[in-house]
Formats: structure tokens, C-alpha cells, sequence
């Protein structure tokens, strides 16, 4: 060791002399550590199994509904693209027809007033609310943005200010014959058509896009942990690999590894995931998913390598492993038998801290739109997509923000229980 | 000893960055494409011509060895899609912002993490240590841009209670540009710090020397300074070197975030453009920064605490 380097390796696990051979971990199910252990179930649960029950399509986008909030399976006026007509006669500003596709007003002839404008505002907003239009006609077909509230429509004179009619209506929920049709709702070349189909539930809302938020989070998980799970097995098990083998066999070897370990260690992290992210590059109709496990491999092993680097070099030296050999044991058998039982709880300690760390990285570059590519979907890039509509409906955020929070939290503590586990064991038998 | 060891530190560091430098040059010129592929068509007269401009037009190892022996001399070139911009103007003019935003979030995080943590080992099991472990457990737990985007979102809802700007929800120019965006850039360190100052100061306090100390007849905030906080901080110091690297690159969404016209967004924007001089420019420039810094706080644990020293010349 040439080069003094002070390593900032955040826990040195302790190697006591006596431990012959590892005894399996004993757990304690303390409350938080089974609290823990059940969220990443039911998480890993409601990835799998959720879109089997859960059957909505999470790229299917809903016109109709738009950054809507949370519905049940709601009932929707199928709407042609004529409104209806008014009748001759009205004495004030009358709702003819009104849905959320469109709300459409009539009114009478005024006398004196030769110019119309209407306003709309919601219920408790006071004052007259949005200036909607401005003309001659006595109609108007309202389609902006129309949501399940009470709306208030005022009819004022344009030319004088003076207010002449106001009414309030809330619009029924529908949808258009296009879109029902585009949907599969109704049998695209019929031509007469229900007046009523029925909506499919959206427990959480649809995003930006209409699609729905539940099904999406589902897809979503599932890309989040599947990085989150599989890139740490990997890098992990090549790390440990190698780190064992360097360990071990020592010399030449173990210079060159340790080496190229630190190479890669002084490498910026996220700088490069960026550009080897990309320089894997992904072909159309791919998910991304690959590259970004590729680069997690390359740039992430040199921490376990180390470890378990340090844990074979010091058991290596050990009274029973040289007994071992001095009886006939082969390397290998040395290494089944005696090394790898003894290294395996530092290893899922490891592995159990990796996970939340890849699932960040991976959130992180589907952030900036680095990670999963569309139309494939993560926590990260749903993240990405509702923080763009965060001031409106912040929901479209903290749903996915917060599944990735609950799944680290949990890995989390299950990864600071494993190693009071690992602790303990080894603690315990030096004492 | 120290100088030698310092040396013996520059030295590894000037390799790391040369390794730095050669890793970024072919793993970008692995990309598919280059920064010529824009949204105009080119014939091919006129990309012959731009690739003669800027080189492309020579072997891969050529452009290697010009591309590095510009860069011993401190020049990264011009940037391919920010016309007639030279990288190292644009980091000049950018980087300054990114280490004002570094410095403030390292300073918040520094500062509260050892506030935090010692407040928490002092009340140990009771409240205050309760609510800064669940703070730390919630801050550990919650992306960056998560909180980003939170904190806009108080901040605008701040404003429209108030019915005036009391802090701009982004972009950057003023000192009350700073705050919120270092807060939210120091968090998940300010966490990470709090734990691993809890932790020593638990050890601290419990050690023989606080003990005498208190023998002595020292106390309060003495004691405190002298005696705890200094011993309490070696292993937060250690810590700095991976935490100014958290902070650095996590600077991208923040910068991002709240429109801050910091390195991270053009290094960001140059990968997606493929804009080799500017990527390979901020690339390197970020690395030698990061040997630096880990130099520094290595230097700066042998001066906090001697014994290192001793130690680190022994080898």
C-alpha cells in the first residue's frame, strides 16, 4: 500500500478471530424492522400484482379527462359534436346545454345593448371571473377547460359595463363520440350510440396527459425497482467477486484491482452514469432500462469490491482457514466453506444499502430525462412529468415522489437491521 | 511528512484527472452520432468543411493527443452548438454561480448537521433527539427534486399569502436567490451529517477525557467547543469530501429547478447536444475540482487532528 488514501468507507465491519463458521443471522423482529419488511412486500406486491388486478392501460391517455382528480367509475354523457339547439323563446341568460365537454348559454334580445360579453367564474370566486367572449350573437358554446363544479356565467353590456344576466350550472360529466369511440367505449361505426357510457375509475387521478395515475405508478414501480433491485445484485456480486478473488490471491492481482478500483471511485458519479448512459445508447422502441443498469454495473462495483476486499485479506490470515488448508481443504472448498458463509452478511448488508441508493440514481436521471425513456415509465419520470404541473395539481408529484420515498425509506431500515444483525453476530462472539 | 504527503496526494490527483479526461474523450466519442447532427440538413461539402474546422475530420488518436495537449496548456476549445463560445469562458462565467449555490448549501449543511446532531446526542432518547432522527430519516428518504419542487410550491403559496414577493420561487441575481436553493441542495447532507455527528458526539460524550473534563470543573459551553465539538467533528470532516461531491452533482436539478444558470445545466444540456469540447471541458474541470477538494479535506483532517499526520507519514 504505497499511497496513503484515507477511505471513506462509512462502516468498517469488525472481523473477530473466533468466528469459525457463521452461524445463520439471528433476527430480531423489532416493530419498525417487520413494519419495514412488510412496505417493501406489499411494494414489490404492488408492482407485480397490481397491474394484474389493476387492468387499465398506463399509456391510455383520456381527452376528456385531463389532470382530473380522483373519480370513481362514473357515468359520462356521450356528446355529438353539434350542440343543441335553443328555443325561441327565453326570458334570461339560460343553460341549454351543459357537460364538461361543453356548456352552451342563450339569452334574450336586450334592448339598447348591441354588444355582448360573458364572463365565467367559479362559484366562491368573486367578482365577474374569466372574460369568456365578446360579440353580437345571443349564444355562446362555453368549451374551455370545463371541470365537474358550479360555474357562474355573467352576461354583461359590452359597450356600458352594465351586468344583465348571471346563472350558475354544473356541468354533468361526458365525453365526446371521437373520443368513446377512440376508446373502444362504443363501436366506432355505429351510428346511433348510448346516451350514457360508463368511465373507467381513476382512484388517483389522471395526469397532464389523461392517463391514469394508478396504473402508471404500477408500471412505473416496476422499471423503480426493477433498477433498484437488479442493478445492485449485479454490481455487488461482480464487486464481491472480484474483490474476493483480489483478497485472496493478493500479489500482482490484488494491485491491479484495488487500482482500477480507485480509478473508477475518482470518476464524478452522476457525470458519468450521464454519458455512459448515452454512450450505450438505445435503439427506438427501447426502454432504457439496459444502458442504465450497464453503467450502474461499471461505475458502482469498486465499493463492495473493497469491502470485500478487506474482509477476505483479514479472514484469509485467520487460524482456522490456514487449518483448513493445512487438511487438505481446496481453495475453492476454502472459499465455500469458509470465506463466503463469513462474508455473506456484510455482503447483504451491502446489497440491502445499494438498493435505495439505485433506486435514487435511477430517479434521478429519469429526472433530467436520462433514464427510462418514453413510453416505458419510472417513478423518476413520472416525478419529471407532475412537476411540471405542480402548481396546479401537485398530486401528479408527491404520488410517485412518495413511492419512491416509502420504498427507500423501507429498504432503509431493513438494511440498518440487517446490519445490527451482522454487528451483533460478529460483536458477540469477540466479547 | 506533511509536504511529502501532500506532493505524493497532488500527484495521484493529477493521474486521476488525466484518467478522467481519457475516459470521458472515448466514452462520448462512443456515442452514436456527433455534435455536426443538428435540425438543418448539411450538404456535404459544408460538413466536410466544419469537420476540417474543428478536427473531426483526423483519427480518433490524433484528436486525442491535440485535444490533450490543449488542455495541458488550459484551453478546452469552442463550443460546437453555443457558436463562437469558448468552454472556458463558459466556465468562467457559470461556474462561479454553481460554487456560490456549493458553498452556501455546504456551509447550511455543515453548520445544521452538527447543530442538529450534537443537540440530538445531548437529549439522547429524548424529544429533540426524536424529531432530529425522524428529520433525518424523512430528509434521507425524499429525492432532491422532490423537495425542489416542494419548497417552490411554500414558496409560492408564501407569496400569494403575503400578496408579495418575499422570495423568489427561482432564477438568480440577488442574496434571496440563494437561500432556498441551498437549503434544498444541503438537505440530504445536512442529514447525512447530523447522523454521523449524533453518533460521535455520543461516543465523545461518553469518553473518559469529558469525564476529567468535567473533573476539572469545565463546563458549558467551553466544554462544549474544546472539548466535544472539536473531537465530535473528525469524523463530519472526513465526510466533507464525499459530501462536496454530492453536492456539486446534485446541483443539477436544483440548478434546473430553479432556473439557475449554474455549470451543472450546461453539462446537462451539452450531453444531450453531444457537445464534446464543453462536456469534456466541465467533465475534467469538475473532476480536478473534486481531486482538489478530497486533498484539501484530507490536509484539513491532519490539521484538525494530529495523530493523522503522524500516521500518514509513517507510510
Amino acid at each position: 500500500m504505497g499511497i496513503p488514501v484515507f477511505r471513506f468507507a462509512p462502516w468498517q465491519p469488525p472481523i473477530l478471530p473466533d468466528v469459525e463458521c457463521a452461524a445463520p443471522p439471528s433476527w430480531r423482529w423489532s416493530p419498525s424492522l417487520l413494519a419495514a419488511a412488510g412496505t417493501a412486500m406489499a411494494m414489490l406486491l404492488f408492482v407485480l400484482v397490481g397491474p394484474l388486478v389493476w387492468q387499465q392501460d398506463p399509456s391510455q391517455q383520456w381527452l376528456s379527462q385531463v389532470s382530473s382528480g380522483p373519480t370513481s367509475g362514473i357515468y359520462a354523457r356521450v356528446v355529438g359534436p353539434i350542440p343543441a339547439k335553443g328555443t325561441g323563446n327565453l326570458s334570461r341568460l339560460t343553460v341549454i346545454e351543459s357537460n364538461t365537454e361543453r356548456v352552451h348559454l342563450a339569452w334574450p334580445e336586450v334592448v339598447s345593448v348591441e354588444r355582448f360579453r360573458l364572463y365565467r367564474a367559479k362559484q366562491h370566486q368573486s367578482g365577474k371571473g374569466l372574460p369568456l367572449w365578446q360579440g353580437r350573437d345571443r349564444s355562446y358554446t362555453d368549451e374551455l377547460q370545463l371541470r365537474r363544479q358550479i360555474y357562474r356565467y355573467t352576461l354583461v353590456d359590452a359597450d356600458t359595463g352594465i351586468m344583465l344576466f348571471s346563472t350558475e350550472t354544473r356541468p354533468e360529466p361526458a365525453i365526446s363520440v371521437f373520443e368513446a369511440q377512440l376508446q373502444g367505449l362504443i363501436p366506432a361505426s355505429a351510428a346511433v350510440y348510448p346516451e350514457y357510457v360508463r368511465l373507467p375509475a381513476h382512484p388517483l387521478g389522471t395526469d397532464a396527459l389523461g392517463r391514469d395515475i394508478l396504473a402508471r405508478l404500477m408500471a412505473g414501480g416496476r422499471s423503480s425497482l426493477f433498477v433498484g433491485i437488479v442493478a445492485p445484485l449485479l454490481f455487488i456480486s461482480f464487486g464481491a467477486i472480484f474483490g474476493g478473488l483480489a483478497g485472496y490471491l493478493g500479489g500482482k492481482f490484488d494491485h491491479f484491482a484495488m487500482r482500477s478500483a480507485d480509478f473508477v471511485v475518482a470518476l464524478p458519479f452522476l457525470l458519468f452514469m450521464i454519458l455512459l448512459r448515452i454512450a450505450f445508447g438505445i435503439g427506438p422502441g427501447e426502454d432504457g432500462i439496459l444502458p442504465l443498469i450497464l453503467a450502474m454495473l461499471l461505475l458502482s462495483w469498486p465499493s463492495s469490491a473493497r469491502l470485500i476486499r478487506g474482509q477476505v485479506l483479514a479472514l484469509r490470515s485467520q487460524p482456522f482457514i490456514d487449518s483448513a488448508r493445512l487438511s487438505g481443504v481446496t481453495t475453492w472448498g476454502i472459499f465455500r466453506r469458509h470465506i463466503f458463509p463469513n462474508v455473506l452478511p456484510v455482503l447483504m448488508v451491502a446489497f440491502s444499502f445499494a438498493i435505495p441508493q439505485a433506486i435514487f440514481t435511477e430517479a434521478f436521471l429519469s429526472f433530467i430525462g436520462m433514464g427510462v425513456s418514453p413510453p416505458s415509465t419510472s417513478w423518476g419520470a413520472m416525478c419529471n412529468d407532475g412537476i411540471k404541473t405542480l402548481l396546479s395539481h401537485p398530486g401528479q408529484l408527491l404520488w410517485p415522489a412518495a413511492m419512491i420515498s416509502i420504498s427507500v425509506l423501507a429498504f432503509n431500515i431493513l438494511g440498518d437491521a440487517l446490519r445490527d444483525t451482522a454487528d451483533k453476530r460478529s460483536g458477540g462472539v469477540g466479547q | 511528512m506533511m509536504i511529502k504527503f501532500v506532493l505524493h496526494r497532488l500527484l495521484w490527483g493529477a493521474i486521476t484527472v488525466w484518467f478522467i479526461a481519457t475516459a470521458t474523450f472515448f466514452a462520448m466519442h462512443a456515442v452514436p452520432g456527433d455534435p455536426l447532427i443538428q435540425d438543418k440538413a448539411m450538404s456535404p461539402a459544408v460538413r466536410a468543411q466544419l469537420e476540417a474546422r474543428y478536427g473531426l475530420d483526423k483519427p480518433l488518436s490524433q484528436q486525442y493527443f491535440t485535444f490533450m495537449g490543449n488542455m495541458l496548456s488550459g484551453d478546452f476549445g469552442i463550443s460546437f452548438t453555443q457558436e463562437n463560445r469558448r468552454v472556458n469562458d463558459i466556465i468562467r462565467e457559470h461556474f462561479p454561480v454553481s460554487a456560490t449555490l456549493g458553498i452556501a448549501a455546504i456551509a447550511i449543511a455543515l453548520v445544521g448537521g452538527v447543530f442538529a446532531g450534537s443537540i440530538a446526542a445531548h437529549y439522547r432518547g429524548q424529544w429533540p433527539d426524536k424529531l432530529v432522527m425522524f428529520m433525518v430519516v424523512a430528509a434521507i428518504s425524499v429525492p432532491g427534486f422532490v423537495i425542489a419542487g416542494l419548497a417552490q410550491l411554500i414558496i409560492v403559496r408564501l407569496n400569494a399569502a403575503a400578496e408579495s414577493t418575499v422570495l423568489p420561487v427561482a432564477g438568480w441575481g440577488g442574496v434571496n436567490h440563494v437561500w432556498v436553493p441551498a437549503l434544498v441542495l444541503g438537505l440530504g447532507t445536512l442529514a447525512y451529517l447530523s447522523r454521523l455527528s449524533r453518533a460521535a458526539m455520543l461516543e465523545v460524550l461518553s469518553s473518559d477525557y469529558i469525564l476529567a473534563a468535567r473533573a476539572r470543573g469545565i463546563s458549558g459551553i467551553s466544554l462544549f467547543f474544546r472539548y466535544q465539538l472539536r473531537n465530535a467533528l473528525l469524523p463530519v470532516v472526513t465526510e466533507l469530501g464525499p459530501a462536496v461531491a454530492a453536492i456539486t452533482t446534485g446541483g443539477f436539478v436544483v440548478e434546473l429547478i430553479f432556473a439557475i444558470p449554474g455549470l451543472g445545466r450546461y453539462f446537462v444540456q451539452a450531453v444531450q447536444q453531444l457537445d464534446y469540447t464543453v462536456i469534456m471541458g466541465t467533465t475534467v474541470f469538475y473532476g480536478a475540482f473534486l481531486v482538489v477538494i478530497v486533498v484539501l479535506v484530507d490536509i484539513s483532517y491532519g490539521l484538525i487532528d494530529p495523530r493523522i499526520r503522524l500516521s500518514a507519514g509513517r507510510s
